[in-house]
C-alpha cells in the first residue's frame, strides 16, 4: 500500500496539492530569495512546455526561445502601451507565441531531425534580428522598460517579490495541471504515438503533420506564458530573450531531470538553476564545468534523467540480492 | 461499378528502378489472396502503393468504383484500407491496450479531445476489450508492447489494423520473425477474420500461404507472373523453378 491514492483523478489532485505545499514552504523558507525562486518557477513553466513538445511528442527543437521571446515581447508591448494588468499580458504572450509557433510550425513540422533543429535555430535568430531592427517598436538592443500594474487591479507587485512569487507559482500550478490533463487525453496519447512511430500514426489514419502543428502551437502558447511572466517579473524585455543559450539550457534541464514525464522538467530545472546559482557565486567563470560534469554523469548513469535514479537503484538492489 | 479493389496499370519506379510494372489486380469482398515472390520483387512496395504511403508513377486504384489513387494515407484509412507492417512499427513504449486504443480513437474521431481522459471513453474501451478478447491479448493488456514476445507483437500488429474496421486488410508478412511454434497464433487469427473482409497476405512461408489463401498472385521483378488457385500455382513449372531455385521452398 502507498500513500498515493489509486484513483487517477484523486492522485492528480494529491500531486497538485503536494506541489502547492512545496511552493508555499519555499515561500516561507527563503523569504530573501524570492526573486531567484520566481525565476526558477518561470523557467519550470518554460521547460514544461519544452517537455510537451520534445519529451512527449518527440519534436526536436533548439529554438524554443523563439516562443519564449514572442511571449515576452507581447507582454512587454502590452505593458508599454498602457495595458499593464499582468494577466492580460500573459494572455497576450500566450496568444502571440502560439501565433508564432503556428506560422513557423507550418513549415517546421514538414521537416525532421537535423534539418528541423537547424530551422528552429534559424527562426529564433530571425526573430532576434527583427527585435533589434524594429527599434521604434521594440526599443532595439536596449529593449523595453515596463511598469506593471496590480494583478486584477488589486495585488501590487511589492519590492520583496512576494506577490510576484505567488503569481508565478499559481501560473506554474495551472500550466502543470493543464499538461497533466492534456497528456492523459486522447490528444496527448496521440502525441506520444507520434513520438513512438509517426509512420504507424499515419497508418492508423492520423493526420500527423497537422497534429504536430497543433502540438507545436500549444507548446508555443505555454512557452509564451513563461516569456510573459519573465518580462513582467523583471520589468524588462530585450533581444536577449531570443538567445540560443536559453533554448540550449532548457534542453539541458529537461535531459537532466528526464524528458516526457513533466516531473523531470520540474526537477531538472530546480537542480540546474540551483547548481548554477551556487556555483556561479563561488566561481562566476567556471560554473559551466560543474553543469557539464553533472550532465555527463546523468547521461552515463541514468540516461532517462535524475528522476529515473530511484528506479535504477531499486533494480540494482534487486539484482545484488 | 464493382465492389472491392480494382487496380489497373499500377507502376512505380524509384529513380531508374521499376519496382511495380503495370500491375492489374482485383480484390473482392471476402477474398483471401496471397501475394508471393522473391525478395525484392516489390511486394511491400505494392502494399505501400495501396495504402498511400507511396505515390504511384502511373495507373489507377479504385475502391468500389471510386478513384482513391490521389488520396493521402489518412483518407485511405477512412475509405477502409488497413495494413500491417512487415517489420513491426508498434508503439513500443505504450501498453497493448494503448496501442489498440489509439486506432479506435482515431477511427471514432475522438483523437482531438483534450479535456477528457483517453481511458475514460466507455465505448472505445468496450471496443478495445472485444478486440483483445478476439486475439486472446487480455492477459497482456497492461504490458508494454516492447516487452512482449515477438509472436504476440505480430498479433497486436494485426489487432491494431483491425481496430480501424477496414474492408480491405493487407498483411505484409504477418508471420515474419515468428518462431514456428507460434505460427498457429497467426493462422488462427487469420482464420477468425470476418468473412466479408477482403484480405491480401504477403508471405514467404508457403505452408502458411496454402493454409489461408484461396488465390495466389506471383510477383517477380515488379510484374505479375501468374495468378491462380493454390493448386495451379503449386503445379506451375515457372513458379516451381523460381521457388526451388531460391532459399524459400
Ligand atoms: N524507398 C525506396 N527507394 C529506393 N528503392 C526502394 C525503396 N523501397 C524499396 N526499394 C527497392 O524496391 C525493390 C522492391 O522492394 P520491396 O520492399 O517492395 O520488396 P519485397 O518484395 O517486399 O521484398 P521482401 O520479400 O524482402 O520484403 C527492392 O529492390 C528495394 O531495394
Ligand atoms: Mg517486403
Amino acid at each position: 500500500m502507498s500513500l498515493i491514492p489509486r484513483d487517477r483523478r484523486l492522485r492528480d489532485l494529491a500531486i497538485l496539492l503536494g506541489m502547492a505545499l512545496v511552493l508555499t514552504a519555499a515561500f516561507y523558507a527563503f523569504p530573501d530569495n524570492l526573486a531567484f525562486a520566481t525565476r526558477v518557477i518561470i523557467m519550470m513553466i518554460f521547460v514544461l512546455s519544452l517537455d510537451f513538445v520534445l519529451g512527449v511528442a518527440g519534436v526536436s527543437t533548439l529554438g524554443h526561445s523563439a516562443l519564449f521571446g514572442a511571449g515576452a515581447y507581447a507582454a512587454g508591448l502590452c505593458a508599454a502601451h498602457g495595458w499593464n494588468e499582468p494577466l492580460l499580458g500573459v494572455v497576450a504572450g500566450a496568444a502571440a507565441a502560439a501565433f508564432v509557433a503556428l506560422l513557423s510550425g507550418l513549415f517546421l513540422m514538414r521537416t525532421r531531425g537535423l534539418t528541423l533543429l537547424m530551422l528552429t535555430i534559424a527562426v529564433t535568430e530571425v526573430l532576434g534580428e527583427l527585435a533589434n531592427k524594429f527599434s521604434d517598436i521594440t526599443g532595439g538592443a536596449d529593449g523595453l522598460d515596463i511598469v506593471m500594474g496590480p494583478i486584477l487591479g488589486v495585488f501590487k507587485f511589492d519590492f520583496r517579490g512576494q506577490v510576484g512569487y505567488v503569481y508565478a507559482a499559481c501560473m506554474l500550478l495551472l500550466v502543470f495541471a493543464f499538461l497533466r490533463i492534456l497528456i492523459a487525453s486522447p490528444f496527448g496519447l496521440a502525441a506520444r504515438g507520434i513520438k513512438e512511430s509517426p509512420a504507424r500514426m499515419r497508418a492508423i489514419g492520423a493526420p500527423v503533420y497537422w497534429r504536430l502543428v497543433a502540438i507545436y502551437t500549444l507548446g508555443g502558447a505555454l512557452a509564451g506564458i513563461a516569456g510573459a511572466l519573465s518580462a513582467q517579473s523583471t520589468s524588462l524585455v530585450s533581444p536577449a530573450v531570443f538567445d540560443f543559450q536559453l533554448s540550449a539550457n532548457a534542453l539541458i534541464m529537461l535531459i537532466l531531470g528526464g524528458a516526457g514525464r513533466l516531473y523531470g522538467a520540474l526537477f531538472g530545472t530546480l537542480v540546474f538553476m540551483s547548481v548554477h546559482e551556487v556555483a556561479a557565486s563561488v566561481d562566476p567563470f567556471n560554473w559551466l564545468f560543474i553543469i557539464g560534469a553533472l550532465l555527463l554523469a546523468v547521461v552515463y548513469v541514468a540516461p532517462a534523467g535524475l528522476l529515473s535514479l530511484p528506479d535504477l537503484v531499486k533494480r540494482q538492489l534487486r539484482f545484488s540480492r | 461499378m464493382s465492389a472491392g479493389l480494382q487496380i489497373r496499370g499500377l507502376s512505380k519506379s524509384f529513380g531508374g528502378l521499376a519496382v511495380a510494372r503495370e500491375i492489374n489486380f482485383d480484390l473482392a469482398p471476402g477474398d483471401r489472396k496471397a501475394l508471393i515472390g522473391p525478395n525484392g520483387a516489390g511486394k511491400s512496395t505494392f502494399a505501400n502503393l495501396l495504402t498511400g504511403a507511396l505515390t504511384p508513377s502511373a495507373g489507377e486504384i479504385r475502391l468500389d468504383g471510386r478513384d482513391i489513387g490521389r488520396l493521402g494515407e489518412a483518407a485511405r484509412v477512412k475509405a477502409g484500407i488497413a495494413k500491417t507492417f512487415q517489420i513491426t512499427t508498434l508503439f513500443q513504449d505504450l501498453t497493448v491496450r494503448e496501442n489498440i486504443l489509439l486506432p479506435v480513437l482515431e477511427r471514432r474521431g475522438a483523437a482531438l479531445r483534450m479535456f477528457r481522459r483517453a481511458d475514460a471513453d466507455a465505448q472505445a474501451n468496450a471496443e478495445v476489450e472485444a478486440l483483445m478478447a478476439q486475439f486472446k491479448l487480455n492477459p497482456f493488456a497492461e504490458v508494454r508492447v516492447g516487452d512482449l514476445a515477438y509472436g504476440q507483437q505480430r498479433l497486436v500488429e494485426m489487432t491494431v489494423a483491425l481496430a480501424l474496421k477496414p474492408r480491405i486488410l493487407i498483411l505484409d508478412e504477418p508471420a515474419a520473425g515468428v518462431p514456428t511454434g507460434e505460427n498457429h497464433l497467426i493462422t488462427d487469427a487469420i482464420a477468425a477474420l470476418p468473412a466479408d473482409l477482403s484480405v491480401l497476405i504477403i508471405e514467404h512461408d508457403m505452408a502458411l500461404v496454402f493454409k489461408v489463401a484461396r488465390a495466389i498472385v506471383v510477383l517477380v521483378a515488379g510484374a505479375i507472373l501468374v495468378e491462380g488457385a493454390p493448386r495451379e500455382i503449386a503445379a506451375n513449372p515457372r513458379v516451381r523453378d523460381l521457388y526451388l531455385g531460391s532459399r524459400h521452398g
